[in-house]
């Protein structure tokens, strides 16, 4: 049996990946998390008398907090595996990838381990971020002056 | 040469330990089982080192060995540099030799070390294996807490060590020859499917153990394999049927039967070198059975700069064939 029959033979006997179940679970999971957000806007808009800028600024700042903290206490990488994409909105999404390999190569030092591990998984985003918000930029200047 | 007929080689006893995960699984009666990925230690890498000292203190101490009694230790598992065996060895005054085959490092030193005490008149040998799944996790995949979501055919590193007493005094369970396998490469290179990667390898030492020692597969009462994982079992006994038209109806997975179906978290079975001792030790040969079983350890031979680098996973197996006295 060659390699491309033989990956044929996997692909039979691979159970299929039940998509569009886990894209719907996403969807609801997801738009609940930005539906809570919103509410938590209104509420810091009502009744703290924030500017909407603010706002959305304090509520960042709280879903990262309360994403590394479930994330430490054991939490959401169990939520994540069960509610498939729908956590990975960028704010909580992004903490977690932080804390989790925070807590993982705190042991190896502060330098060596913590330091230089901790943007693992969420290095791509802030590098890749940048770079695409450097040449949106430029285009924005282009276009609009 | 890669065949050989073993006469005089016997496991005594073997001593595990499972982790937290394997205790809720299919097998209840380990040695020992910890409740703690910590094992009261600073870290995993440590509880790990912690696990085969304990697992050899309690095999020595079972059968009132001292030190000077063993006369070599061969052991591997799967941090990098086989770490966790060097730092244990650090420990006692044993002769060493590590082995890495990955998953199939178990067999590998039953194979080692049965060779070496083969022209023997007396030896006493320890083979060690471990697996920690979090270690694992940590150095394989992702940080430990990333809870991304995988995919069904993500087979589960098992938690455990096994310490075997190989003597040449006879026991119940005789090691009667092994075949070394070739590693094998079929293009796979998704590492969450680890069991496509290890089934052709499987199949290939299945095979030439069958033709260098002139048998049917029918002539083994049960062949174990270590951790295919429940997809990789039905991929195997399928590359099978259509490659040698052989069917094979004596087959177990230890990976795939080692946890129960209701533990969801371990997808499609367990894997680590620890997955096949746990299992061979525990449930075969406690439930008296089988008589002549054809263990085949699996291993898949990558590294996350390789995968990275997107090269197809290389994998390996050895078989060893035991004849157990019911």
């Amino acid at each position: 049996m060659n390699k491309d029959e033989y990956q044929k033979l996997v692909e039979e006997y691979t159970p299929k990946e039940k998509k569009l179940k886990n894209a719907v679970l996403a969807f609801f999971v997801g738009g609940a998390i930005g539906f809570i957000g919103e509410v938590i806007v209104t509420i810091l808009q009502t009744s703290f008398g924030l500017e909407v800028k603010d706002a959305y600024v304090w509520l960042c700042i709280l879903m990262i907090f309360v994403a590394s903290a479930l994330t430490a206490f054991g939490f959401f990488d169990n939520w994540v595996s069960k509610c498939k994409a729908g956590l990975f909105l960028p704010t909580t999404g992004f903490a977690h990838s932080v804390t989790s390999a925070a807590l993982d190569y705190r042991k190896d030092g502060f330098i060596t381990g913590l330091g230089s591990n901790v943007f693992k998984l969420a290095g791509s985003v802030i590098l890749y971020g940048m770079i695409g918000g450097f040449l949106f930029g430029i285009l924005g200047v282009i276009f609009h002056g | 040469m890669a065949s050989k007929k073993i006469n005089h080689v016997y496991i005594k006893d073997a001593f595990s330990l499972a982790g937290p995960v394997e205790k809720d699984g299919s097998i209840k009666d380990y040695d020992i089982v910890i409740d703690d990925y910590y094992y009261r230690t600073k870290t995993f890498e440590q509880a790990e080192i912690k696990m085969q000292k304990v697992v050899i203190d309690n095999i020595l101490h079972r059968h009132h060995l001292v030190h000077s009694d063993i006369d070599l230790l061969v052991s591997g598992d799967l941090s990098n540099q086989i770490s966790v065996s060097s730092y244990t060895a650090s420990n006692y005054p044993f002769p060493f030799l590590g082995v890495y085959s990955a998953c199939a490092s178990f067999v590998e030193s039953l194979i080692v070390a049965s060779e070496m005490m083969e022209s023997k008149k007396k030896a006493n040998v320890l083979c060690v294996t471990s697996s920690h799944n979090l270690s694992a996790e940590k150095q394989f995949r992702f940080p430990i807490e990333y809870g991304s979501p995988k995919p069904n055919t993500t087979t589960f590193t098992a938690t455990g060590a096994v310490s075997v007493l190989l003597t040449k005094e006879v026991s119940n369970i005789r090691i009667e020859g092994y075949t070394i396998g070739s590693v094998v490469d079929l293009g796979c290179k998704d590492a969450s499917h680890m069991g496509a990667v290890m089934a052709p390898a499987v199949a290939k030492v299945l095979m030439n153990h069958l033709l260098d020692f002139q048998r049917n597969v029918d002539d083994y009462d049960l062949i174990l394999t270590g951790d295919l994982g429940c997809v990789g079992s039905k991929i195997l006994n399928e590359y099978v049927r259509r490659t040698y038209g052989i069917k094979m109806k004596n087959h177990l997975d230890a990976g795939c039967n080692l946890y129960l179906k209701s533990q969801e978290e371990t997808y499609a079975g367990a894997s680590g070198p620890v997955a096949l001792p746990l299992y061979l030790f525990n449930k075969v040969l406690k439930q008296k059975k089988w008589k002549k079983i054809l263990i085949i350890g699996c291993g898949s031979l990558h590294n996350p700069f390789f995968v990275n680098q997107k090269l197809s996973i290389p994998s390996i197996a050895h078989a060893v064939s035991l004849e157990v006295n019911l």
